[in-house]
C-alpha cells in the first residue's frame, strides 16, 4: 500500500473503512508533512494538531463502530476564510490576526458532521483580495514547483498544500478565480461550484454576490466526494439555493460521447502563452477522441469581465468591510482622541494595502454622482456577459478554456501595478459575473511548471463538468504529477 | 480617468480609513489606473440592457419570519471585542 500522503480522498476512504489504517495515523502522517514544510512554503497560517488528533481518534471510534460515512477519518485543510469554532479565523489579514470563531461556518460544519478532520487553516490572500498570495499579512505562499514563484491567489495555500501532498484536499472560496487560478498555477484540480450551491454562512464575505466555497483536491473525483457532504441547502444563507444535491460521485465515468464542447474564441485571442495553447488543443483532441463534438463559440462581451468586475467587487467589498470598526471584533488603534479616530487608524492599521486599494475603489464608484455611471453601468455589461453565456449554453454543454494567461510568475513581478495583477484573472472572472460553475484541470508542464485548461458550465451544471474531468483524468496522467522534492 | 489628491483624501475620509502622507500618492496612482481599467466599460451598449440584480436568474432574496432564533451569546460573541465592560462594548466618550 502506499504513504497515506501518496493516496487520493478516495484511496484513504477505502483504507480507512478496511481498517488498512487508521485516521490517526493518516493524520500523523500529513501533520508532519505540514510541520515539515511550512517553513520551505508557508501554506498554513494555523496548524491544529492537537484538535486534529482528537478529531482523528474519536473517527477511528466511529470507524470501529461501523458508523462511518465514507469520509470519516480523512483529513482535510481548511482556507483560513472559514469560521471554525474555538480556533482562529484570520483571513490572513492583521484586522482579524488574534479573532477565535464563536461558531463554524455550515461548510465546516457540514464536513466535520461527515468525520473529516482538519489539519490546519490555510494562508490566502488578505480577504481573498489578491491572485498571488503576496498580500496576506503572514507573509506569501510559495509555489511547490519553484519556491521563487507564487502559487497564485487567492487561495494559494490550499492550492500549494494540495500540490505539496501536505493535505489530501482543502476548501477554498472563489469570487473572481480564487479557487481556479491558484489551482492552475500549482497543478491541481480546482471546483467553484454554482453561485448559491454552498452556504456562505460563516464565510468571511468579500463581494456578496460573486463569493462561492468550493475546493482544491487532486482529482475530479476527489472533489465529487467532497462536494457532496459541503453542498446544499442553508436557511442561514440567504442565497442558498433550495435544490436536491445530486450523488456528484455517482455520474463519473459516464460516456462522453456526442457531448458538445464550445470553444471560447475570446480566450484563445491574444495574450495567451503559446505553450498553454497547445496543452488545451492537446486535451481537446483527447476528448475528441472519446466522442465528444468540439466547435467554436463567441462570447462578445467577455472581454468587458475585467473592467466589470474591478466595479462591482470593490463596491461589495467597501459594503461588506464597513462592519470591521474597531468596535466589537478585530483590529484597534491604541490611545483613540475620539469615535472618528478610533474607525479610521484601526481600519488604516488592520487593513494591508491591497485591501484598502479596493475598499477606496469601491467607496468611489458608489459615491454620489457616480454610482450610475460606474456600478449601474457595471452592473448592465455584467447582464450582457450572462447572456453571452446563456446563449452560448443553447449550443454547447460545456465551454472549455484556459484557466490563466502565463504559468505561475515570479514572486514580486507584478505587485507594483494593481492593474498588471488584475488581469491574472481574465479568464476566471466570467463565470463569477455569471454566478456559473467552473473546474480547472492540470493539462500539461512547460519549463517544468503546471499549464491548466478550465471547464464551464451552465448553473447547476457540476455533475457534467466533474464527469467531463473526470473522464479526461482517467485518461491523462497530469493531475497525479508531484512537484519534484514533494514526492 | 485620473484622479487627485484631493480625491483620494476625500475617498479615504468616506471610508473611514486613516492614510499616511507616504500612502497617498500610491492610491493617487493605483485608483487612477484602475479607474482607467473600468473606463473600458463605456465602450460597451447597453442603452437596452437592465442592470443584472441576482447572478441566478429569476432567484429573490429569500426572506424568513420575523421571529426569535437566536439565543443570547452575548458573552461568548463579546470575547473578540477589543474592550468589553459590564457587557457593554467602550468606544471613546460621545458627549462631551
Amino acid at each position: 500500500m502506499s504513504a497515506p500522503h501518496d493516496m487520493s480522498v478516495a484511496e484513504l476512504s477505502a483504507a480507512l473503512q478496511a481498517r488498512q489504517l487508521s485516521s490517526v495515523e493518516v493524520t500523523r502522517a500529513f501533520l508532519e508533512r505540514v510541520t515539515r514544510h511550512q517553513a520551505d512554503l508557508n501554506a498554513f497560517i494555523s496548524i491544529t494538531a492537537e484538535a486534529a488528533l482528537v478529531e482523528a481518534a474519536q473517527a477511528d471510534a466511529r470507524l470501529r463502530a461501523k458508523d462511518a460515512g465514507p469520509l470519516t477519518g480523512v483529513p482535510i485543510a481548511h482556507k483560513d476564510i472559514f469560521c471554525t469554532r474555538g480556533e482562529k479565523t484570520t483571513c490572513g489579514s492583521r484586522m482579524l490576526a488574534n479573532f477565535v470563531s464563536p461558531y463554524d461556518a455550515t461548510v465546516v460544519e457540514r464536513l466535520r458532521a461527515a468525520g473529516v478532520v482538519m489539519l490546519g487553516k490555510t494562508n490566502m490572500d488578505e480577504f481573498a483580495m489578491g491572485s498571488s498570495n503576496e498580500t496576506s499579512f503572514f507573509g506569501p505562499v510559495k509555489n511547490p514547483w519553484d519556491v521563487a514563484r507564487v502559487p497564485g491567489g487567492s487561495s494559494g495555500g490550499s492550492a500549494a498544500a494540495v500540490a505539496a501532498r501536505l493535505t489530501p484536499a482543502a476548501t477554498a472560496t472563489d469570487t473572481g478565480g480564487s479557487i481556479r487560478q491558484p489551482a492552475a498555477l500549482c497543478g491541481v484540480t480546482g471546483l467553484k461550484p454554482t453561485y448559491g450551491r454552498v452556504s456562505r454562512f460563516g464565510m468571511v464575505a468579500f463581494a456578496s454576490s460573486l463569493d462561492q466555497g468550493g475546493l482544491i483536491t487532486r482529482s475530479a473525483e476527489d472533489a465529487a466526494l467532497l462536494l457532496g457532504a459541503m453542498a446544499g441547502f442553508d436557511e442561514r444563507d440567504s442565497t442558498s439555493v433550495e435544490l436536491p444535491v445530486p450523488d456528484y460521485n455517482g455520474v463519473l465515468g459516464q460516456p462522453i460521447k456526442g457531448l458538445k464542447i464550445g470553444v471560447l474564441k475570446e480566450f484563445f485571442d491574444k495574450g495567451l502563452d503559446p505553450e498553454i495553447e497547445q496543452h488545451i488543443r492537446a486535451a481537446l483532441d483527447l476528448l475528441r477522441s472519446q466522442g465528444a463534438v468540439i466547435k467554436d463559440v463567441s462570447l462578445p462581451n467577455l472581454p468587458l469581465s475585467v473592467p466589470t468586475y474591478y466595479v462591482v467587487a470593490p463596491a461589495e467589498c467597501s459594503s461588506n468591510l464597513a462592519r470591521f470598526d474597531g468596535v466589537r471584533y478585530g483590529h484597534r488603534c491604541d490611545n483613540p482622541r475620539d469615535l472618528l479616530d478610533l474607525y479610521q487608524r484601526s481600519r488604516g492599521e488592520g487593513f494591508g494595502a491591497e485591501v484598502k486599494r479596493r475598499i477606496m475603489t469601491g467607496t468611489y464608484v458608489l459615491s454620489a454622482g457616480y454610482y450610475d455611471a460606474f456600478y449601474l453601468k457595471a452592473q448592465r455589461v455584467r447582464q450582457l456577459i450572462s447572456n453571452d453565456f446563456e446563449r452560448a449554453f443553447h449550443e454547447v454543454d460545456v465551454v472549455i478554456g484556459p484557466t490563466t494567461p502565463t504559468t505561475a510568475f515570479e514572486l514580486g513581478a507584478k505587485t507594483s501595478d494593481p492593474v498588471t495583477m488584475y488581469l491574472n484573472d481574465i479568464y476566471t472572472i466570467g463565470a463569477n459575473l455569471a454566478g456559473l460553475p467552473a473546474i480547472s484541470l492540470p493539462c500539461g508542464l512547460s519549463h517544468g511548471l503546471p499549464t491548466a485548461m478550465q471547464i464551464i458550465g451552465p448553473h447547476f451544471g457540476e455533475e457534467r463538468l466533474l464527469n467531463v474531468a473526470h473522464r479526461y483524468q482517467l485518461e491523462s496522467d497530469w493531475h497525479r504529477r508531484v512537484p519534484p522534492g514533494f514526492a | 480617468m485620473s484622479l487627485n489628491r484631493s480625491d483620494i483624501v476625500n475617498i479615504a475620509r468616506l471610508a473611514r480609513l486613516a492614510l499616511t502622507e507616504q500612502e497617498i500618492p500610491l492610491y493617487v496612482e493605483g485608483l487612477s489606473r484602475i479607474m482607467g481599467l473600468v473606463g473600458e466599460l463605456d465602450r460597451a451598449d447597453t442603452s437596452q440592457v437592465e442592470p443584472m440584480a441576482h447572478p441566478l436568474p429569476g432567484q429573490r432574496q429569500r426572506l424568513r419570519f420575523d421571529s426569535v432564533t437566536e439565543t443570547d451569546r452575548h458573552e461568548l460573541y463579546q470575547r473578540n471585542a477589543p474592550q468589553v465592560e459590564a457587557g457593554l462594548y467602550l468606544v471613546p466618550r460621545v458627549i462631551e
